[in-house]
Order: C-alpha cells, then structure tokens, then sequence
C-alpha cells in the first residue's frame, strides 16, 4: 500500500514538475500508466530538469497584487528569527513551491554594513537558513532550495542611515532568472 | 646601540608616497635613530627614474623606507666631493658632528654586461666600527627591490628584528560598480590587480609562501573560496559547496585551509587541501562559526562564534576538539588574528557603537584598544608584528590604515580614486 502510495505521489509530482506556459498554468497532465523500469522495489524519484535558461518569472510571481510578488523578509539589527508578520509570506512561496516541483528557489541573506564581513557573511547565512527551514517545514523540498549569504556586499540601500541599514537586513526568496 | 634602538623601538614598516596608494603618517612616535645616509656614489649618472618610480634612486627609496618606518629619522647628507663609497675610510668624528649615530655608504655602478653592481656598507658612528655590508649584482628592474633589501639589513642590523621592506600587501579596491584584488609592494608601489570583477571580492589570504593567495569572490551570485597563484592568471576553486563559502586561512605549512562553509546549514569551520580535496568538518556549534586564524605553531585555531549569545573569539585544537572561549569584554568582538610570535591576538571589538582594532596579550589577558577609530575591519599584521594594518572608513572612504602594535605610531593610505578595504600582509620572502 504504501509503494503504491509512493508511486501516485512521484507521478503527481512529476506532473507538476511539467513546463510552464506563460500565464502561468500548467499544461493538462498526461498520466503515464506505463510505470518505470526497474521501478519495483526500488524508490523512483521524480527527474526535475536543470534549468540555466533563466526565463522571466511570469504569473503569479510577478502580480503585484499576489503576495508571491513579495519576497523580502527584514531583520532587527543582529537577529535572524522571522518575525510573525512575514509568515505568511512564507507560507505563500512554500505554497507555490509545493505546486511546482520542478521550480528552486535561491534564498539570499543580506547584512547591514555593520561589522565584520566575514561575520556578516555568516549572519547572512543564518537569515537565509531561518528562511529555507521554514519554507521546508510548509513543504518545500530541500533540493529545491538553495541558502546563501551576501553578507554586507551587495547592499540594496546606498548609505549609513538606520534606513538604509532596515532595508539591508533582509533575506531575499528568488526564483530562476531572478539572480 | 640595540639597546637604544630597542627603547625606541615603535615598529613599522615604510609607505613611501610612491604608488597609487599615498601614505600619510597620522600619529608620530616618540624618540628616533638618527641615520645618515650618504647618496650612494655613481647614482647621479645613472638616467633618471632608473628605479623605477616617480624618478626615486636606490638612496631615496632607502631613506624613505627608514624614515616612514617611524624607528629611524633619515638626516639630510648634502653631496659630498669626492662622494663617499663603502670602500671609504670613514671620519667617525665628522659624521658624529653631524649627530649621525649610525651612518650608510654605498655605490651604484653599470657592468660592461649591462647590468648593475649595488654596493653598501653600515656603520656604527657611536661605537665607530664598521657593522656589515653586501654587493648585489642585478638587472635594471631589480634596483627598487634592492633599496628595499638594503633597508631590511639595516633595520635588522640595528634594530634586531626583520624588516619588512621587501614585503607585499594585498587588498580590494572598489571603484564605482568594479572590484580589483590588487597586489603591492609593502611601500604600496607597483600594484598590480590579480583579478578584476563586478561583483564582491573579499578576504584574501597569503599563502605561506608567499606564492599564492586565497580569497572569496561572488562572481556566481554566492561566496565561493578559490586560490590563484599570484604570477598565474587562472582561478582554481577551493570550496564550492551548497551555502556560502568563505572566510580562508592558510595552515603555517601551507598543506591546508580552514574554511568556513555553510553546506550543513549554519557557517560552521572545515579544513580543506588547497585543491578542493578532503573537506572535514572541524566546529560542531548550533550557531555561527568563522573567520578561523591558525596559531603560527600551527596548534590552534582562532575563530569568530555566536554559540555563547554574542559575538565572540574562541579557540579550539586544529584538530578539533572543545572550544575555550578568548574575549568577555563587550558583545562583539571579531576578526581574531595572532601575531607572528603567536603572544597576542589581534581583533576587532564593538566600543559603544564604535568597530576599533585592540590587541589582546594571551598571557596576561590585557586587552589595548589601538585606535580611535569608528568602521575598523580586517586587521593584519606586518610578518615582524610590529605593525597591523587595517580597513578603515573616513569621510564615506574606505582607507587603509596601519597601527603600531603598540598603539603609537598611525599612517594612512589613500588611494586617489575608490575604495580601499580587505588588507592582507603578505609573509617575509627570502
């Protein structure tokens, strides 16, 4: 029961792992009865692509009137829990996530200038890491997501007012050709 | 005459106004040698700018180098007819007239071959006794190098510890959206970009040789580690893992890097062959691990960690092993650095809202801060320890800025166009 449970779940997947068209819906899926070779009793796993292509995100991603258009998620000076209010934010992406196998996510922690580069690198990291655990808590693969870290050097704000260093303290949820 | 000198000792190194880089001393030392320095015979036929930059002979480039060390005051020495070489006799009473206590001669020649024989003698004036000399035979491009060489023995000669006149330093320059790792004589002559590039380049590192530099560059959108051979125009990664890759620090022996990677999530230290190969992780902290610095005897690691709440340094065996933590006062403190004679440790520490270099003596556990500054990052220290040069922020511009490593003696280089940041001194070279 449960390998067959294991199949319908990788062939949902799959399906969902399909190309996009440009409003953002997937095509029908075609079910495929025909199974794996040497599918029994070894686990398949669903084949995603490598996509270097860097299509523009289309859809959804870039309607400002949809919250997966959001992808910025601020911090206090030296802090990097997500605050409440960008938890559904979260939930948002690791929606779409769920929905579209075959998309990744690059998620970029950012620092203010404050302090030590290399430190900042690793508090960085540790935003971003806050960012990822969540989106898989909400079912977002591992292998979707990819946490990296800035740091201080790619600040979005020019300057060294405490505004500028609000909008730098920041993990940023980007997705294929966005980066 | 060493005791002397040693009292007066206030370290540092020479940053001639020469390069692109120009150097500005901020902070005077106390008591200084007086050198005489005679110009060295035969210089005055040579063409102009024979060594090289803006036109400074073998004599200039050495007085300079004395000078600007802050232990030394170069005097003035008229040219003497005939003019003095350093097969001379040498009148001890006049030149102590001349309130010299130590004096240099030399010669500069061209061979038949075309190349130049560089002569020199050093001179205790109090003692009045010959101390040393040397006679270099070289090419053209090599008389800046051997000013450089010529101010090393004397330092050495009358100081008792290394000159590094003949060192590199390495750092990133910023100019508008272009980052440049450079490369430059100590004097911060000759600089050279060993990679050009639109996105961030930061913390490079010397190999022990001084063959090599590792550092992290973000030319694909995230940081990875990679080392290239400082006369080689090729990048070869070093870690490229999931996460972010950075922070390199060279093993005394060169045989190793620790690393900081995040590819099992939080920034935790790994030591790494400079090639890629046999990855292990050294730190197991739940929270952020970085920056490690290796002790010179090779046994212990240094490192940045936030396992105890804050910001701070710890050690830990560089095999791995239980953590001790080094600094408690205040809440941040980073960047750790030890000195060559591995006695005290350089590092960075917030001072009520203010990033400051202080020095932290392992034994006794005192703790200097050693400037006044506001943005101070990235401190390194000369290969004698006599000087830690850092990046520093002033008027909106990073600068470079070099402190004696007790605290006296300040300069500052500035570049005339861009920002300045991520030094690195690179080590003695034989």
């Amino acid at each position: 029961m449960r390998f067959l449970c294991t199949v319908l779940v990788v062939s949902l997947l799959a399906a969902c792992a399909a190309p996009q068209t440009t409003d953002g819906q997937p095509p029908a899926a075609v079910e495929d009865r025909g199974g794996k070779p040497g599918a029994s009793g070894v686990q398949a796993k669903p084949i995603t692509s490598v996509d270097l292509t860097g299509r523009p995100v289309a859809g959804a991603l870039k309607d400002p009137n949809s919250i997966l258009s959001k992808r910025s998620v601020f911090y206090e000076f030296d802090k990097y829990d997500v605050k409440d209010e960008y938890k559904p934010l979260i939930e948002a992406h690791a929606t779409y996530l769920r929905e579209n196998g075959a998309t990744r996510m690059l998620i970029q922690g950012n620092t203010d200038e404050r302090g030590s580069r290399e430190y900042n690198i690793a508090l960085g990291q540790r935003r971003s890491e806050s960012v990822k655990r969540m989106l898989m808590l909400l079912g977002g693969r591992e292998d979707q997501i990819e946490a990296v870290s800035l740091g201080e050097e790619k600040p979005r704000a020019a300057g060294t007012s405490e505004d500028a260093w609000t909008q730098n303290r920041r993990s940023d949820m980007l997705y294929p050709g966005e980066y | 005459m060493r005791r002397l000198l040693a009292a007066a000792l206030l370290s540092l190194a020479a940053w001639p106004a020469l390069g692109q880089l120009s150097i500005e001393i901020t902070g005077a030392g106390g008591q200084r040698i007086p050198v005489a320095i005679a110009p060295f015979a035969g210089e005055g036929a040579l063409p102009v700018g024979t060594a090289g930059v803006a036109g400074m002979g073998i004599t200039a480039i050495l007085r300079a180098d004395l000078e600007r060390s802050g232990l030394f005051r170069a005097l003035e020495v008229p040219p003497l007819v005939p003019p003095p070489t350093e097969s001379s006799n040498v009148n001890y009473a006049e030149w102590k007239s001349r309130l010299a206590d130590a004096l240099v001669l030399g010669s500069v020649a061209v061979r038949a071959d075309g190349r130049y024989e560089v002569r020199f003698r050093l001179y205790d004036v109090v003692k009045q006794a010959p101390i040393g000399g040397v006679a270099y035979t070289i090419s053209r491009d090599q008389l800046r190098a051997t000013a450089h060489r010529i101010a090393d023995y004397v330092y050495e000669k009358l100081s008792g510890e290394k000159g590094v006149f003949s060192t590199k330093i390495a750092y990133v320059v910023k100019r508008g959206t272009r980052f440049e790792l450079q490369v430059a004589d100590a004097d911060g002559a000759n600089e050279q970009a060993m990679l050009v590039s639109y996105e961030p380049i930061i913390s490079p590192a010397w190999s022990p040789s001084g063959k090599r530099i590792a550092y992290v560059s973000f030319q694909n959108k995230k940081p990875i580690v990679y080392v290239q051979d400082v006369e080689v125009p090729k990048q070869n990664v070093v870690a490229n893992f999931k996460g972010s890759n950075s922070a390199p620090a060279w093993a005394p022996d060169g045989s190793r890097l620790a690393v900081a990677l995040s590819r099992d999530g939080n920034s935790q230290i790994y030591l790494i062959s400079p090639d890629g190969s046999n990855p292990r992780r050294l730190s197991n902290s739940g929270g952020i691990d970085t920056e490690p610095n290796f002790s010179p005897d090779g046994l212990w690691l240094y490192f940045t960690s936030d396992r105890g709440g804050s910001p701070q340094i710890y050690r830990m065996p560089a095999v791995g092993g239980e953590a001790q933590r080094i600094t408690f006062e205040g809440s941040y403190n980073v960047s750790p650095r030890v000195s060559p004679d591995g006695k005290s440790l350089a590092y960075i520490m917030r001072n009520g809202g203010k990033f400051q270099a202080a020095l932290l003596d392992l034994s006794t556990r005192q703790v200097q801060v050693l400037t006044d500054s506001e943005l101070d990052e990235s401190p390194s220290f000369a290969p004698n320890g006599r000087q830690i040069l850092l990046a520093t922020v002033i008027n909106g511009r990073g600068v470079l800025s070099a402190v004696s490593s007790d605290g006296r003696v300040k300069q500052r280089l500035t570049l005339s166009a861009g920002d300045v940041r991520e030094p690195a001194w690179g080590p003695l070279v034989q």
